[in-house]
Formats: structure tokens, C-alpha cells, sequence
């Protein structure tokens, strides 16, 4: 192996960063689908070419995204070593969750780059499609118990054979979907960006000969290697554990625990969930690949400078048992990932906040609230509206947590009212802050948010896919808990909550009547004792909590304060 | 006699004047001290260099800070907000996004507090019927209480007052009855365009910035017509385009950019006339490293930008990508054993280590001094005697060189290339992202520390040539004088193409036509020529994001003819294609927003004039030799004095070439030549 000195190695950092940052850039710019054009719910990145391992990865794309596309890889190196058919110019492509992480929406494409014959390395993209089939348009079904009720599942299979697309695999994806162009668009995308990545590469290796590209790639696992050790090696010796729980599987209402034990020794960590509850009917299943995924992106929010280099992980132990609600295996649906690893997200930072408060912040939200409204014109043609809702950040030894923020697995930017409103048959009464819904604190915890939407056409259907109903997210190092989620819809006979907590399927709704959603806040950090007087008053006067909850709180010398 | 016109840029240290002699075509440039807090001292101090007699001018032309500098350090005033029941928060809501992907850290805090954003009871809905009228009571009230509570400025933001003013136009009339100031901005005048956080942010943004901006325009405006001054006084928008000041005025918020803008309008202009119609600039700072693209002499326009987290504003902009490569961005080497450059900067206090200010790490100019690039001797910018080499060295070799085990020149290379790397990134991307191949532009490097790096882009990225203009440092000041005055319009129209009505988007075209020539003719300014150009946001149904269709126009005696939807469905063809290489078979094609641009040319003025007049040899401009590391090797190499070098003049690199406001490397392999303008064009030599 060709030695690198520290010029070379700091420029290719940069330069093949840069390659990745340039594929993502390549299909937002051509995708014709908001969700990836707009929300960026895609990624892109230069993969081992043995172990599939993440090498480099673009910055644009989605948080959860960073460690599980190396998934997506070693599933096609696997296929690819089993069937023995590998060549160049070969391109695989598949959505299957339980190998490739994350959900069904999500489209893998995954192609070996070849230098002198042999595999350099794979590229891979993948993105969020519009539609992939199965009995809920844009693939979120709540009542889903097998992967077949979720959408069309497709396991690695060669998209393109020695460059050559093969048509019969582009007809059976399109004929499984709602939305051909859209699909025909983002695939397109994603080739090219892949083509991109082939010719940035062939430049990069042209330029400082593969020997030397190939020992910058090992250097910099390493690299990312000693940075995490180096900052786990700062946290104190010992084991924490934190449960939390889900509010229920969207079958039955009983809760299912999530739980974690963190242990550091020296500069190993470990990440055990040992406990946590096993496989349930619905679809708050996650696979494997995901959970692990979902690691990398809690202890990337608790260490930011780590970078997406699998190299990372060398110092990571995770052990999730076999069978669990974190290693649900083929067919058991798993569309509802996202509401699982934000618990999962949850209790590691409030483990690792035991150890370590000043690294970590409060819990955020913890739920998606995918809410969607849906009915149909005068003209017979269905209309859904489906979004995502934002609430509150947790405190952190820095600020109070910020108000209205995107999930920790996301950066996606939630519509504008007035988008909304032109769309569909609805209208906003009230689109603002949750008064009360931050945990208390020195740095207190954002504020969720309240949507009050009325319903304009002659009857209407609302779905609802939250969590946190039931358990509030909490506060750390003696932080308050925040508001929990909270839903209500109008009937004639006046407001009623679903039956399920945070999750219905279908409920009718007449013209006039009204659905309102009040998201979580974020969790505190530090004692309420010793958030200064002036800052409660500033709070009590622009309504972030009401007078006398600042009383119990805080205690009364904030009315002390001259305003 | 009014012959003369000046440009006035006020940045951060420099105030820059350029002035031009309009009846002779001679033009002289001038560069003083910025002076704090009231800039106005700086902006006369520097005309009154190049002009004597103020009545000598017939226009000044500034592009100001003013407004982002009040927005950055939340200078503007104590504001309030009236809107809708139910969406008062909408300014704090934010479009749910945050700081940084990673962290989950910081807060956020709104130029307007919650207690001063007040409800008022009214409902209009997106198809632009009344669902409640407006309570002009309650109007009264609110706006009442905001006084009470001491604000300067109101904004007033309903929501869906795009698809229909009329309640919100009551209730601005209401509030500027009873306000003490013109200081109300609303929301349908500012911005009729969908989408309520861009518009709520856009208008608050104005209303926090007029008490403030409108002072200093005003105590400037004084100063002058105190001195003398009898023309017209115009401001730089954002979008490149000047205005009168009374706009500015009314409209500060479209100042947010005025500086950096002006830059790029001029370095579009002599690229253009020197026979570069694509070019990227690199403007380098001391924070940082600034790209934009001109394609066929037009610079990109971006239709929003954020100044800081939030703080959305969204109006037409020149696109400007900025990344933390400036320098005074410092070098480090992480836990890792990774070189790296920024984010963290030493800015212009303290400095580079060399300034001797007291920043003890070491910077990108550290290394630029340490290789002899920069002359210890001669810093630019006249306000340090002399660079302090050696603590430089020590600096590098401490915390780059032994980390890495470099020597210090090696350590110094080492960041130089580590930053140029980024920078040259910084460059593919941005074509990328507007769809460009980089290898098809040249590249114009202005600000002080650009000129350094040449070298490295043209090897890096691929690109051919680079031009470097006569007056690097005061191409902001120089394009205050070319800049065309420019109005803006937007209208949501938010109709499928082929029912839209046609008749309605003539009657939006004139109404925007009309008052934007008014604006021009109102302004007093000469112009060329006047332009109208019509601009369609349109997408497919179901996408959100638009294209710009740009629509043909004919005004004849009675206005503006309505577009055919058959001429709306090819335009929109035709930028599609363009964009995105296809068409979607049966897609269903929807018109989102109309967006006018009054366009009034403006004389330009003859680049040749600035030109070196002297004959003579190049040998003459020589002025000393110097070692310089360059390559991986020290050269001896011939120092120029660049402005006195005679048209056509070819220097063979190694060599440098120093002015009193930057310092320009030609590498060992790369060659510059001395165009009929006075730029350097700097090539590889022939093989």
C-alpha cells in the first residue's frame, strides 16, 4: 500500500467530498419529485469495495441516510459474490427495507466502479420516490402487517447489464406505481448522478494514480477512526441506561419500551438494547441496517465534527437482539421507521446525557405526525393532503431549544399554509407556537407547534400517524419533560381523540369540522432553579408559559422582574 | 456643468469612489477609510477627493451595508407586526428548518418578540374570496398598542393577501392614518407573492430596516445637497440594478445585497467588453472566499436568499455562494491528523498572524507571506507598515507544520493548497448547480487576495484564462456607475396555463410596466433604452419547484397584448427543455407566480478609457526582484508595478505584479498579457 503524506491526504478529503457533494447536486437539480428536489430526501456516496462500507458521503442529503447506504451495498456485493455475474458498467437497483434500511419509498441504485478491472469502490444514490404502489398513495399505511400491504418490494436486480439499461425491469417498476413520470425522472436522476460520480472519479484517479486514491480512502477511516475514539475516550468510564417508550404499533393500543444501555470503556463505546420490546403487528418495525443507521446519526448529533466515514463505527459495538421491535425481518412492514429511530434517538441522548449532560441535548419532538386529509373533487378525483409536522428541540447547555424545528432524522421544510391551502380544499384557523409546550429548565426546550385545519368540501377522510401521545419527550440533567402529542377531531356530537393513541385510519369529517394537531416541545436541560429570573419573565410575557406554571417551575421571583 | 458621475462603495474598512468624467471619459478612483457609525463622513471625505465642486456631479450612484450590517447585528428598529387571527407566530415558525444539519444546538430569535406580533380578526381564502371581512376596529387597536409600546415601524402581513388585497389594503390604510411615520410596510405592496413565512419575514425584514436605512439615506442625501450637489442620488438593489433613493427608502429591504451586487454587475461589464461573456468571480475576503456566475454577460439572479438563520428575504438577488475560505480563514490540523482551513477566520482584526494584532494561529495570508507571495515590505491596503514574516513561520510550523511533520515552507504550501482545493470546489459546484460546465468560463478574481490564487483555479477547475480587471479592489464602486436602474414585480397568479386568464396576466404586465417606467422617469437619470422583461414561475402540477419561463411581450398603443395560452405552453416547453433536457409526456402545466423586471439601460461608459496610456517597455515597470516559493521551489522573481504597464505587455511567469489594492501571482507555467483595457489576462504558455 502506497504511503500518503498529509498534503495529498487533506486534498483528496476534499476532493472526493466534493464528488459526492456534486451527485447530490446532480439530482436535485434533475429530479423532477419535491421530495428530492425540495427536501433533499436523498444522498449519495463512495461505498468500500469489499465491505460496502461508507468511505464518503455528500453533505446535502438526509441525516439518516449516513450509514445506511452502506447497507444498500453490501446487500448488492452479497447478490453480486452469490450470482457471480458481476461486470462493468453493471448497475443494480432495489427498495427492499430489510436488507437496504430505512422504508419501501426509498429507491437504491448501486454501481461498482472498476479501475484496471477491478472494483475501486461502489457508488451509490438513493432517493425518496413519489410512489411505489401498494393500497395507500406515497407508501405511509398504518394498518400494515406484512411489507405487501406497504408497496411494491424489490430486492437487488441489475437495472443496467454492462451499461445497457434493461427496459424490462424499468417497465415492471413503472407499471407498480401512481406516479410513472415522476419515477421515470428520479431514476433518471439518480443514473446520472451515478454517470457523474464514474467520470469524477475516473479524473481523480487520473490525476493522482489509484495507489495513492486508494491509501487516501484507508487513511481517512482511520482517520475517523481516532476521532471517535478520541472523543469517547473524554466521556467517563461507565454504563447508563434510559427506556422510553412507543405509544403503540398502530394494531393495538399497548406500548412497547425501547431500551438502551450505553457503555464506555476507555475509547470503546457500546450500545446495547437489550430489553427493548420484540417484533409488533404494525408497521413501527424497524430492520436492522436501520437501526444501525440510526446510531450513527444520534451519536453524529452528540459529536458533530465526526465524519461520515464508516470508520466511525470500528469503536461502536451494537448489539440489538435477534427478533426484536430493531431487527424485524422480511415481511414484516417497517414503513413506519421514522417514529422508531426517533426513539431510539431519544434514549441515547438521554443515556449519553448521564454521562456527559454538557454534550448532549434534550429530546426533540420524537414524531413526525405524518397527517393526511383526503377527499374527492366535485369531479370525482382524490385529493390527499399528506405532511410531515415540526415541533420543538431539546435544551442544551448552550440556548433554550429552538421553537418549530424539523426531526433529528430530517431537514425537510414543511409547506406553507398558503401552498396548502391553495391545493386543497382546507383552511388553516391556526398555524402557531404551542403556549406551555417546551420542558422547563435553565435552558428551557422548544416549542411544538398547534395546526387547527378545517375541512371545505362536502366530507373529508383524516389519517394520522404520530407518536408521543403518550410518554413526553424529556428533559436532561434535570431539564424538564416537555407537552406531549396531542390530536383531537370534530364529529356532530363535538371533539373527539382517536381511539389508538396519535394514530386513526379513516375517520370522516363533514364540511366545517375541524382536526387539530398540538405537537410536542422539546425536552429541558439543567435545573429550573437556575434559569435567571429575567429570562422566566421574558417567557410569562410572550406567552412560551403561562404565569402560573412559571410559579411551579420556576418559582415566583421572576415577578420580581422589571419588565 | 453636471458631467461627472461617481460610484461610492462602503464596506467594512474601505469607503471605495469611482469617479467618472462623463464629457471627457476619464475616470479616477479613490479609496479612503470607512467611518463609524455614521458612514456618511467616509462616503464625502472620498468624493471630495476626486471632485471639488459637488455641483460638478450629475449623479452618485452608492451601494451600502447599511441594511445588511443592521440586519447582521440586529440594528434595526423596535418593530410590530399586525396579522391574521391565528398566525401570529408565522415569522417565528420559520419554514421548521435549523441551524446546522448536525447538533440539534441554538435557538432562534425573531427581529419582531411574539408580545409585539398582534391578531387581528380577518379571513381571506386562497382562491382570493373574503371569508371575514376585516376588523378595522380591531386594526386601529393593534396598531395603537404598538405605538403604545414604542415601535418605530409596523408590518402588516394577511394571510393569502396575494390572491387578494382588499382586506389587507384597508387595514394599511387604517394603520397609516394614525402612524406618526411612513414607516408601515405591507405585505401586498412588498411581496404579493404565495407563500406567508418569505412573505411575513420579507416584509418585517423592510419594516425593521426602514426607520434606519431611510435615516442614513436621508443624513447622506443632506450632506450632499449641504455640499453642493444638484443631481440625482441612486442606491444599488440587490438585484444589480440601481433605484432612486426615494425607493430605497420605501423598499430597504432590497438593499440587503447592494454592495457585493454592484461588484458583480461590473465584473460582468468589463468581462464582457474584454470578450469573456462567461466568467465566475472569486471575490476573496477576509471571512471569506465569494462565487457567482455570469453566463452571456448576464449574472444569475437567486430569487431569495437567508442573511442569517431566519432571516429570510426574498427578492430578486444576484446569487452569491459564499464558503469560509477567506484570508483570514485559519489552518488547523484536527484530532484526526487532517489538514483543514476555516471556518474558523481571524477576519481583518486580528488578523492574519503577520498583522501582528495579537491572533496567535496561523491563516491563509500567513502562507501567502511566508512563501514571499505577499510582500512583507508593501502590505496592501495602507494601514499596517510592515508584515511580521517570522511569527508567521512560527505559527505554521507550530500548529501545521509539526502536527504533520512539514517543514514550514512545505506546512505553508500545504495550506495553501488545502484552501485553493476548497475554493476551486466552491467553483464546480456552483456551475453544477446552474447547469454549466466550468471549463467553458474564465475567471475574474477581484477583492484584495483573489489575484493570488489564479493559478491554482485555472489548474484545479480546468479553466482556460483568467482576467483580472485594471481596479480589482474597487469593482464594487465601478459597477455603482455602470449598474442599468432596475424595478422588480411579482404577482401570484397560481392558474393551470391553459385555463389561466390571459387577459388578467396583460392587465398584471401593464400595471407592473406602468409603474416601473414611472419609477425610471420619476428618477431623473438618462437611460439608453428601457426594457420590460416578463418572467412565468411555472411547473408541473404536482412539482413544486419552478422554472423560470421568460414570456415575449408586445406593447402597443392601448398597453400590453395578452399572451395566447398556446405561447405560455411553448415558452414553458422551451425552459423546460433547457433545464432539464425533457419534457413530461401529458404532465399538466401550471403558472405559479408572474415577475416583471423594468429595466432602464444606462449609458456605458468606454472600459478603454482606463486603460495605461503610456508606451513605453515593460522593463520600465519593473520595479525589484524578490525570492518567491512557488511550485515547491524559490524563484527569483520580477516584481512589476502593474498599472503602469503598457497595453500589450506579456510577462512570463514567474512573476508579480503589485498595485496599491492587490498583489497578482503568474505562476512558472501561466503567462499574462496586458489587454486594451488595462486588464491582465493571464493564460498558460504555449507548449
Amino acid at each position: 500500500m502506497a504511503e500518503i503524506d498529509p498534503i495529498t491526504l487533506a486534498v483528496l478529503a476534499g476532493r472526493m467530498e466534493q464528488i459526492a457533494d456534486e451527485m447530490d447536486a446532480t439530482l436535485f437539480r434533475s429530479a423532477f419529485n419535491p421530495i428530492i428536489a425540495e427536501a433533499h430526501d436523498a444522498s449519495h456516496g463512495l461505498y468500500d469495495a469489499v465491505s460496502g462500507d461508507t468511505l464518503v458521503q455528500g453533505k446535502s442529503g438526509l441525516p439518516i441516510f449516513v450509514g445506511v447506504m452502506a447497507f444498500a451495498v453490501k446487500a448488492v456485493i452479497d447478490k453480486a459474490a452469490q450470482d457471480k455475474t458481476l461486470a462493468p458498467g453493471d448497475t443494480w437497483i432495489f427498495n427492499d427495507a430489510h436488507i437496504g434500511g430505512t422504508h419501501l419509498s426509498d429507491m437504491r441504485l448501486v454501481r461498482p466502479y472498476l479501475r484496471d478491472g477491478e472494483i475501486f469502490c461502489y457508488l451509490a444514490s438513493v432517493g425518496h420516490w413519489h410512489d411505489v404502489g401498494g393500497p395507500v398513495p406515497g407508501n405511509y399505511n398504518p394498518s400494515a402487517t406484512e411489507v405487501f400491504q406497504e408497496a411494491l418490494v424489490l430486492p437487488p436486480v441489475k437495472l443496467q447489464r454492462g451499461g445497457e439499461l434493461q427496459q424490462d425491469v424499468v417497465d415492471i417498476i413503472l407499471r407498480n406505481t401512481r406516479m410513472q413520470q415522476s419515477a421515470m425522472g428520479d431514476l433518471s436522476g439518480q443514473m446520472n448522478a451515478l454517470d457523474l460520480g464514474v467520470r469524477r472519479m475516473d479524473a481523480l484517479l487520473d490525476e493522482y494514480g489509484a495507489e495513492t486514491v486508494k491509501a487516501a480512502l484507508v487513511a481517512l477511516g482511520d482517520r475517523a477512526e481516532t476521532l471517535a475514539r478520541s472523543e469517547i475516550s473524554e466521556m467517563p468510564d461507565g454504563r447508563w441506561e434510559a427506556e422510553d417508550f412507543m405509544d403503540n404499533d398502530g394494531i393495538t393500543d399497548e406500548a412497547l419500551p425501547v431500551r438502551v444501555a450505553l457503555e464506555v470503556q476507555g475509547d470503546k463505546l457500546t450500545l446495547d438494547f437489550t430489553g427493548t420490546a420484540p417484533t409488533c403487528a404494525g408497521p413501527i418495525n424497524i430492520a436492522r441496517p436501520t437501526a444501525i443507521a440510526c446510531c450513527y446519526v444520534a451519536i453524529k448529533h452528540i459529536f458533530p465534527s465526526l465524519p461520515a466515514n464508516a470508520g466511525v463505527m470500528r469503536s461502536i459495538d451494537i448489539k440489538i437482539p435477534d427478533n426484536c421491535l430493531l431487527s424485524a425481518e422480511y415481511p414484516l412492514p417497517t414503513g413506519g421507521y421514522t417514529e422508531t429511530i426517533l426513539r431510539m434517538i431519544d434514549v441515547i441522548f438521554s443515556a449519553a446525557a448521564q454521562a456527559m449532560p454538557e454534550k448532549v441535548v434534550g429530546n426533540a419532538y420524537g414524531t413526525i405526525n405524518a397527517l393526511s386529509i383526503a377527499g374527492r373533487r366535485p369531479d370525482g378525483k382524490r385529493w390527499v393532503m399528506f405532511s410531515f409536522y415540526g415541533g420543538g428541540h431539546g435544551g442544551s447547555i448552550e440556548s433554550d431549544g429552538l421553537n418549530h424545528g424539523s426531526a433529528p432524522i430530517s431537514t425537510a421544510t414543511i409547506p406553507p399554509a398558503e401552498i396548502l391551502e391553495s391545493a386543497y380544499p382546507v383552511i388553516f384557523r391556526q398555524w402557531a407556537l404551542r403556549d406551555g409546550s417546551g420542558g422547563t429548565g435553565m435552558h428551557r426546550g422548544g416549542l411544538g407547534a398547534v395546526y387547527e385545519i378545517e375541512v371545505m368540501d362536502e366530507s373529508a377522510e383524516a389519517f394520522l400517524f404520530g407518536e408521543r401521545g403518550r410518554f413526553a419527550p424529556k428533559g436532561i440533567a434535570g431539564g424538564g419533560d416537555a407537552a406531549k402529542n396531542v390530536f383531537h377531531y370534530e364529529q356532530d356530537d363535538g371533539w373527539h381523540e382517536p381511539a389508538l393513541t396519535s394514530k386513526m385510519v379513516g375517520i370522516p369529517l363533514k364540511k366545517g369540522q375541524r382536526v387539530r394537531l398540538e405537537t410536542p416541545g422539546g425536552g429541558g436541560y439543567g435545573q429550573p432553579s437556575e434559569r435567571p429570573a429575567a429570562q422566566v419573565a421574558r417567557d410569562v410575557s410572550l406567552g412560551y408559559i403561562d404565569a402560573a406554571a412559571a410559579d411551579e417551575a420556576y418559582g415566583t421571583a421572576w415577578r420580581e422582574v422589571e419588565q | 456643468m453636471k458631467t461627472k458621475m461617481a460610484g461610492v462603495d462602503v464596506g467594512g474598512t474601505f469607503t471605495d469612489v469611482f469617479v467618472l468624467d462623463e464629457a471627457t471619459g476619464e475616470a479616477r478612483v479613490a479609496k479612503v477609510p470607512t467611518t463609524r457609525p455614521d458612514q456618511s463622513g467616509g462616503f464625502l471625505d472620498g468624493i471630495g477627493r476626486e471632485v471639488t465642486d459637488l455641483g460638478e456631479l450629475g449623479t452618485v450612484v452608492h451601494g451600502t451595508t447599511a441594511g445588511t450590517n443592521a440586519l447582521l447585528e440586529r440594528k434595526g428598529a423596535k418593530i410590530g407586526i399586525i396579522t391574521t387571527e391565528g398566525f401570529r407566530d408565522t415569522l417565528e415558525m420559520r419554514r421548521r428548518d435549523r441551524r446546522q444539519t448536525w447538533g440539534l444546538r441554538g435557538d432562534y430569535d425573531p427581529v419582531v418578540p411574539r408580545n409585539l406580533r398582534l391578531e387581528v380578526p380577518e379571513r381571506t381564502l386562497a382562491d382570493g374570496s373574503v371569508l371575514t371581512p376585516v376588523d378595522i376596529d380591531a386594526v386601529k387597536a393593534a396598531a395603537q398598542s404598538l405605538l403604545d409600546q414604542g415601535c418605530a415601524a409596523c408590518a402588516i402581513v394577511f394571510v393569502n393577501a396575494y390572491a387578494n388585497r382588499e382586506n389587507e389594503a384597508a387595514a394599511v390604510a387604517a394603520v397609516r392614518d394614525i402612524w406618526p411615520s411612513e414607516h408601515v410596510s405591507a405585505s401586498h405592496e412588498i411581496l404579493p407573492e404565495i407563500r406567508e413565512f418569505e412573505r411575513t419575514s420579507t416584509t418585517a425584514l423592510n419594516a425593521y430596516l426602514q426607520p434606519e436605512v431611510a435615516g442614513y439615506l436621508g443624513r447622506l442625501e443632506t450632506a450632499l445637497r449641504d455640499g453642493g450637489f444638484g443631481g440625482e442620488f441612486l442606491i444599488v438593489q440587490s438585484n444589480g440594478g440601481v433605484m432612486a433613493v426615494d425607493t430605497a427608502c420605501q423598499l430597504p429591504v432590497r438593499t440587503a445585497l447592494s454592495g457585493p451586487a454592484a461588484g458583480v454587475i461590473a465584473a460582468g461589464y468589463i468581462a464582457s467588453t474584454a470578450g469573456f461573456p462567461n466568467i465566475i468571480t472569486g471575490d476573496m475576503g477576509g471571512t471569506s472566499f465569494d462565487v457567482s456566475l455570469i453566463a452571456d454577460g448576464e449574472p444569475s439572479l437567486a430569487p431569495q436568499t437567508s442573511i442569517d438563520f431566519g432571516m429570510v428575504v426574498r427578492t430578486p438577488m444576484i446569487e452569491i455562494t459564499t464558503i469560509g475560505a477567506g484570508g483570514g480563514s485559519i489552518a488547523w490540523v484536527d484530532k484526526g491528523g487532517l489538514l483543514n482551513i476555516g471556518p474558523e477566520s481571524a477576519g481583518s482584526n486580528p488578523g492574519p498572524v503577520a498583522y501582528g494584532q495579537g491572533n496567535t494561529r496561523p491563516t491563509v495570508t500567513d502562507a501567502n507571506v511566508v512563501l514571499g507571495r505577499i510582500d512583507p515590505d508593501r502590505p496592501i491596503g495602507g494601514k499596517l507598515d510592515r508584515l511580521d514574516v517570522e511569527a508567521a513561520s512560527k505559527a505554521i510550523d507550530e500548529h501545521v507544520g509539526q502536527p504533520l511533520g512539514l517543514d514550514t515552507l512545505s506546512a505553508a504550501e500545504a495550506i495553501l493548497k488545502v484552501a485553493n482545493s476548497r475554493m476551486a470546489g466552491a467553483i464546480r459546484l456552483v456551475s453544477i448547480e446552474r447547469g454549466h460546465n466550468p471549463r467553458h468560463f474564465a475567471f475574474m478574481p477581484f477583492g484584495g487576495g483573489g489575484a493570488l490564487h489564479t493559478g491554482a483555479m485555472l489548474s484545479e477547475v480546468g479553466i482556460a484564462s483568467a482576467i483580472i480587471p485594471r481596479y480589482p479592489g474597487v469593482t464594487s464602486a465601478m459597477g455603482c456607475v455602470i449598474a442599468d436602474m432596475r424595478q422588480d414585480f411579482v404577482q401570484t397568479v397560481n392558474a393551470l396555463a391553459h385555463e389561466a386568464d390571459t387577459t388578467r396576466i396583460a392587465e398584471i404586465i401593464e400595471e407592473h410596466r406602468v409603474r416601473g417606467l414611472k419609477l425610471l422617469d420619476d428618477a431623473g437619470v438618462t437611460f439608453e433604452g428601457r426594457d420590460i422583461v416578463v418572467e412565468l414561475d411555472m411547473a408541473y402540477v404536482g412539482q413544486t419547484h419552478t422554472v423560470s419561463v421568460p414570456l415575449t411581450i408586445n406593447v402597443g398603443e392601448d398597453g400590453v397584448t395578452a399572451p395566447t395560452h398556446d405561447e405560455i405552453g411553448e415558452a414553458f416547453d422551451a425552459a423546460y427543455m433547457a433545464s432539464f433536457g425533457r419534457l413530461l409526456e401529458g404532465g399538466v402545466r401550471r403558472i405559479l407566480n408572474l415577475r416583471t423586471a423594468v429595466i432602464g439601460r444606462r449609458p456605458k461608459f468606454d472600459l478603454s478609457t482606463l486603460a495605461p496610456t503610456n508606451d513605453g517597455k515593460a522593463e520600465d515597470s519593473l520595479r525589484t526582484t524578490r525570492k518567491v516559493h512557488v511550485g515547491g521551489d524559490w524563484h527569483d522573481t520580477p516584481i512589476y508595478t502593474r498599472l503602469t504597464l503598457p497595453v500589450g505587455t506579456v510577462i512570463d511567469g514567474p512573476a508579480i505584479l503589485e498595485q496599491p489594492d492587490t498583489t497578482i501571482l503568474i505562476e512558472p507555467d501561466l503567462k499574462g498579457t496586458v489587454d486594451q483595457f488595462g486588464n491582465v489576462v493571464i493564460e498558460r504558455k504555449e507548449a
